[in-house]
């Protein structure tokens, strides 16, 4: 993988960048990506994968791409929502958004309250969604792994079996 | 002129570094490209020490401890040390042409940017971890999969209560009762980080648990969860009494399946909680009486008061991060009442465990024998820290009150 010195945008896509050594034969996990706070996994193909393996890697990739995209989204939408809810209130105030000292303005306890409440309760529906469909892939995933597990047991007993008759 | 040193790479350096005449070091500069490799293979770091330039690797000839040994966390991974030996510029063969002074120049300019660029990334594949399994990290994993401290304390919980029980004290009871309620503690903390990793990564409480890094696999996690609730319930059940057996069962069913999903869905998830934390003690108490009675209502009456003070005191810190991570807690949706309530209900919740140690004192001192002694001697030991642990809490959020109101 060929690497472009004249990108200056790093964005999300670390996982695509990123180049294991060709000894290892397990996958890679990176660090916490910055919008969705996930860490990202590289998937380890095997030269000899199996179609359930193949299905197990490639449920594993999308549900990280639908994770990655929730989470970006949900993140940033967040900060930008609080810091309008801060912008808003401050002006209903009236107060700068910086105080004497030249710091950023902040709300308290009790006010910024107001807006975690908000937040929660305008997002309900999405998170209900997004609870069902995590439990779902992480159930799917992990029947996957079971079965991709049991299969590579099975493969190694086979031919001692064959070798002992 | 900036002095610029480039080295080659090879796959197998295991040599110190050489230095270099300039022309080789030309060739080198374009084998920037599949500097990746090398970086891992021989896990060779490159540091640019300020604007001149002066690299150095720094060959490792025995692979570095494992990744997973790393008890810190990933921020902290960051900083490793470097050892620096500046090059001295005298061992340097400089061209003499102008024409080629010039060329050096733009190829330096160049190189410059490119190795920031690579100094970047360096740092973040560096932070890429191997996700094998060492057997020496597995004991730690498994502990904090468990959440080994948490567990901990719900089996004292339920030590205290079997200690509380009327009747003789069964040693052997005892250890069943502690050791089954142990495994299924485990069992019920694997289960509910394994359903949590999204929203564990979002928190900074839980950011760094077992399968947020990818430290072991789900599979693994739920197997783990498997084999510790078979036998602790296993041993509940037939080492001690059925009766608790069920209880331990319950509760890790309670835990996992209603309060777990709960906490993202309704604020009720706190009653449920509060009913997970009462019932270990219970269980202590059916195991040394084999029955549910007053004594047993009474203990699990008192843990479950006491939970929401514990738990309302831990989440009112966390309350951004609930509410972004999506977590129907009552500190997020009534904050501002709750606040009000705090000052009645500390006599309200002490009034039962107050009442409790009034009762038992009244029997030692009617009946002044070895057994009500013993009761009231492990009563006094939870009665005071509980008590203390009750009146922090409500002054503390008196505290958070006055401070949010707006100086006048």
């Amino acid at each position: 993988m060929v690497r472009d010195f004249s990108s200056t945008g790093q964005k999300n896509d670390c996982v695509s960048r990123f180049c294991p050594p060709r000894k290892s034969c397990h996958d890679w996990i990176g660090p916490p990506d910055k919008h969705s706070n996930l860490r990202p996994v590289h998937f380890h193909v095997p030269e000899d994968e199996s179609a359930a393996e193949q299905k197990l890697r490639e449920l594993r990739q999308e549900t990280q791409e639908w994770n990655q995209q929730f989470w970006a989204n949900q993140n940033v939408t967040f900060r930008k929502e609080k810091e309008e809810f801060i912008h808003s209130r401050l002006k209903a105030k009236g107060l700068g958004l910086r105080t004497e000292s030249g710091q950023k303005a902040t709300l308290n306890a009790e006010e910024m309250a107001d807006f975690y409440k908000e937040f929660l309760s305008k997002n309900f529906q999405k998170h209900m969604h997004y609870n069902r469909d995590w439990y779902k892939r992480n159930f799917a995933i992990t029947f996957f792994m079971g079965r991709v597990a049991l299969e590579r047991v099975w493969n190694k007993l086979r031919p001692k079996q064959k070798t002992s008759s | 002129m900036a002095k610029k040193i480039c080295v080659t790479y090879s796959d197998h350096l295991e040599d110190p570094p050489r230095e270099l005449d300039m022309e080789a070091a030309w060739n080198a500069s374009k084998q920037w490209v599949t500097f990746q490799h090398f970086t891992f293979l021989k896990r060779m770091y490159v540091t640019q020490l300020n604007r001149s330039l002066r690299q150095q690797i720094k060959p490792k000839s025995e692979p570095v401890a494992s990744p997973f040994l790393e008890k810190s966390s990933s921020s902290q991974a960051k900083t490793e040390v470097y050892e620096m030996k500046p090059f001295a510029p005298s061992t340097l063969s400089l061209p003499r042409k102008p024409n080629e002074t010039e060329l050096i120049e733009l190829e330096s300019a160049s190189i410059i940017e490119g190795s920031v660029d690579v100094g970047k990334e360096t740092k973040d594949e560096k932070q890429w971890k191997e996700m094998k399994l060492h057997v020496d990290d597995l004991p730690g994993i498994l502990a904090r999969l468990s959440k080994i401290k948490l567990t901990a304390l719900v089996v004292s919980t339920t030590s205290a209560g079997f200690a509380l029980a009327p009747g003789p004290f069964d040693l052997s009871c005892f250890l069943l009762t502690s050791v089954g309620t142990g495994l299924a503690s485990c069992a019920a903390n694997s289960i509910n980080q394994f359903f949590e990793v999204p929203f564990d990564s979002n928190m900074n409480r839980t950011k760094n648990r077992p399968l947020v890094r990818g430290q072991i696999s789900p599979l693994l996690a739920v197997t783990f969860a498997a084999c510790c609730a078979v036998p602790g319930v296993a041993l509940l059940t037939w080492g001690v009494n059925p009766l608790t057996g069920a209880l331990g069962l319950f509760n890790i069913f309670l835990y996992t399946c209603c309060y777990t999903p709960l906490k993202r869905v309704s604020i009720a998830n706190t009653w449920v909680g509060a009913v997970v934390g009462a019932i270990p003690p219970v269980m202590g108490w059916t195991a040394a009486t084999g029955s549910l009675d007053a004594g047993a209502f009474l203990l699990g009456g008192i843990l479950y008061s006491w939970q929401f003070p514990h738990f309302n005191a831990l989440s009112w810190g966390l309350r951004e991060d609930y509410s972004r991570g999506g977590y129907c807690m009552m500190s997020v949706t009534h904050p501002a009442p709750a606040l009000g309530v705090t000052t009645w209900t500390f006599p309200v919740i002490a009034l039962p465990i107050n009442l409790y140690i009034s009762y038992l004192g009244f029997r030692f001192y009617r009946d002044a024998d070895r057994k009500s002694s013993r009761k009231l001697f492990f009563c006094s030991l939870w009665h005071l820290p509980l008590l203390l642990l009750l009146m922090l809490t409500c002054k503390r959020r008196g505290a958070d009150r006055d401070s949010g109101e707006p100086q006048s």
